[in-house]
């Protein structure tokens, strides 16, 4: 049997994975560089019978999943940076009342208006919380156009094991961009709500959807329930890739489009006589933690390379605990940066 | 009120739409009426399995605990976002937010008015008593010309604070919107008008017409300073004049 293989640019992929993963719902709203996503699914939704709503602002967008989530169906919405803080209201809501759901951030440079170019400076916000209070949202970082198809799928499921947003992070260049895309996983129909969704006390029971605990304590131990959930996601979810050769002298750290960039300097500077590694995290929260504590022992040097002036580089400082040298290379405002002025960063790390 | 046959002397009873939790609200408010009210329409269109509510942020945050049907809090003023939300995800549910005036009229004013210009399948109810009563009695979008709050002490000056929003008329310039009404609830007779205008707004509901919303005057005794007839005097006298009540839209006709 052949492999359905199809050319398909990044929102292209995400839209086909959200229908093919049953998304009932999805609500969105323009801003650049995710416009293709709203725009495909404005057409593929209704065709498939499923929910398309323009909202009138990220805040509305949010919401709305919001809603829809509480019903117990799979909803989604994407934006870009900008718009993804807007949406951090509505996350901080999702998580605290633990509606799962998926969220797409086609990240843009920041900060501010910024602009469209693309830029990996949301990290802190998308592993933090990004909103008020102890809350977390898994994290996932595709580097390629199959990834952004494969996360994205990978996300409804997640999410609803956890009950729990998922963020998918990707950036204009991976929304952008046109790769072979193979479709080998089934598309799902949509599934049945889930049991607990609020549709009325006709299922049997009384649903209350609420992230309010007036007593301290009450609101103390959600928290710490929370916490239990997050932890176990570092322990079942955590996802990671790695390409290291024996003979590596350094390791880039790296994900999303920062990884690519990373592996073609790996090439150039194999050309002068130079042998690295690429250490890529694909959950950005859970953090490989172990994954990258154990390159402690198997490099002299790390070298993070992102696009922001340095958000991942102290998770991986926190990873090492200053057993290695942790040397960072980034370009921002949505400058990114080329195969050649990584290798000479890394050509620069390893002598000194 | 809803007459029950299950004792023949017993001529009034405890909605099946309200929780036996009781209420915290301020003696001589409003809340406990229109809960009851929407209660009461919900149990008597024998929808209450099917209903889901929306509370606000204010003095009915904690309505999930209230109304005896399915229930979500949304975040301050995203309610008919999230009604949005659970209304097309779930067609036949009959979806309502309760909101005040800080949370409708503020706040959640663009939620509310494009939620409307969609012609969304919900049902607003809108609680205006012209202050922010949960957060200590400050100047809502409401607040009348002159009117003393915590954040007007001087009382609302409109070159400085601007003026008081019909967000009743406002809204029913927009096409989506298929019946606005605003009414008292300041005497019987008011609130029977209000329950007949909350059953029409459900009713627009079910048939599938768009967008409801009813608007009530109710008091904040709390905040207004005034005694709980004093200030059932107050929405007649005081608010009447700025808010006439009546049926604002219904192109149902």
């Amino acid at each position: 049997m052949t492999t359905p293989r199809q050319l398909m640019k990044g929102n292209e992929a995400i839209c086909r994975a959200a229908i093919d993963a049953g998304c009932a719902c999805f609500f969105g709203y323009p801003i650049t560089p995710q416009n293709q996503i709203p725009e495909y699914l404005s057409s593929l939704m209704p065709q498939h019978g499923r929910v398309f709503v323009q909202a009138e602002s990220e805040l509305a967008a949010i919401n709305m999943v919001y809603g829809a989530a509480a019903t117990g169906v799979r909803a989604m919405t994407s934006s870009s940076s900008p718009g993804i803080s807007l949406k951090q209201e509505g996350m901080c809501y999702l998580c605290a009342s633990e509606l799962p759901m998926v969220i797409v951030n086609v990240q843009r440079a920041g900060p501010g208006l910024g602009n469209i170019a693309p830029a990996q400076s949301d990290y802190f916000q998308s592993t933090r919380g990004g909103g008020h209070g102890d809350y977390r949202t898994l994290v996932l970082a595709p580097a390629t156009v199959q990834e952004l198809y494969d996360l994205t799928r990978d996300a409804f499921d997640l999410a609803e094991k956890y009950r729990n947003p998922v963020l998918i992070l990707a950036d204009a260049v991976l929304g952008q961009m046109m790769e072979p895309v193979s479709l080998t996983r089934e598309p799902l129909p949509m599934p049945a709500p889930l049991p607990w969704g609020a549709r009325g006390t006709r299922k049997g029971s009384r649903t209350v959807i609420n992230s309010l605990y007036i007593i301290p304590e009450d609101l103390e131990a959600v928290n710490l329930r929370l916490a239990e959930k997050y932890a176990q996601m570092a322990r079942e979810d955590v996802r990671y890739t790695e390409e290291i050769p024996d003979n590596a002298e350094a390791v880039f750290v790296a994900y999303g489009s920062a990884a690519r960039v990373c592996m073609t300097a790996m090439e150039q500077l194999e050309a002068r006589g130079i042998s690295t590694g690429l250490a890529r995290p694909i959950t950005l929260f859970p953090y490989p933690y172990e994954q990258i504590s154990a390159l402690a022992n198997r490099a002299q040097h790390l070298l993070v390379v992102e696009m922001s002036l340095g958000q991942m580089v102290e998770d991986v400082r926190l990873a090492v605990e200053g057993r290695v040298p942790v040397h960072f290379y980034g370009r921002t405002g949505g400058v990114v940066p080329t195969p050649d002025e990584v290798a000479n960063a890394m050509e620069k790390v390893i002598r000194g | 009120m809803v007459a029950t046959t299950d004792t023949p002397n017993k001529t009034f009873a405890r909605t099946a739409g309200l929780c036996e939790t009781p209420m915290h609200y301020c003696a001589g408010c409003s809340h406990g009426i229109a809960h009851r009210l929407v209660a009461e329409v919900l149990e008597e269109m024998a929808v209450l399995d099917r209903a889901v509510g929306i509370c606000p942020v204010g003095c009915a945050v904690f309505a999930y605990d209230y109304f005896n049907v399915d229930m979500l809090e949304a975040a301050h003023g995203r309610a008919p976002a999230v009604a949005t939300g659970v209304k097309r995800a779930c067609p036949d549910a009959v979806v309502f937010t309760y909101q005040g005036d800080g949370d409708l009229a503020s706040i959640g004013i663009a939620e509310v008015i494009h939620a409307a210009a969609r012609g969304e399948r919900i049902t607003v109810i809108f609680i205006n008593n012209a202050v922010y009563g949960m957060t200590g009695g400050q100047m809502a979008p409401t607040t009348l010309e002159g009117m003393k709050t915590s954040t007007s002490p001087l009382g609302r000056e409109p070159g400085l604070a601007g003026y008081p929003i019909r967000v009743s008329e406002m809204l029913a310039t927009l096409d989506g919107a298929t019946y606005i009404a605003r009414q008292s609830l300041h005497s019987p007779k008011a609130i029977m008008a209000a329950k007949k205008a909350i059953t029409k707004a459900f009713q627009v509901q079910l048939d599938g017409r768009g967008f409801s919303l009813v608007e009530l005057l109710c008091t904040c005794p709390t905040w207004w300073g005034k005694s709980p007839k004093e200030a059932m005097d107050w929405v007649d006298e005081g608010m009447s004049p700025t808010f006439p009540v009546g049926v604002v839209l219904d192109r149902t006709l």
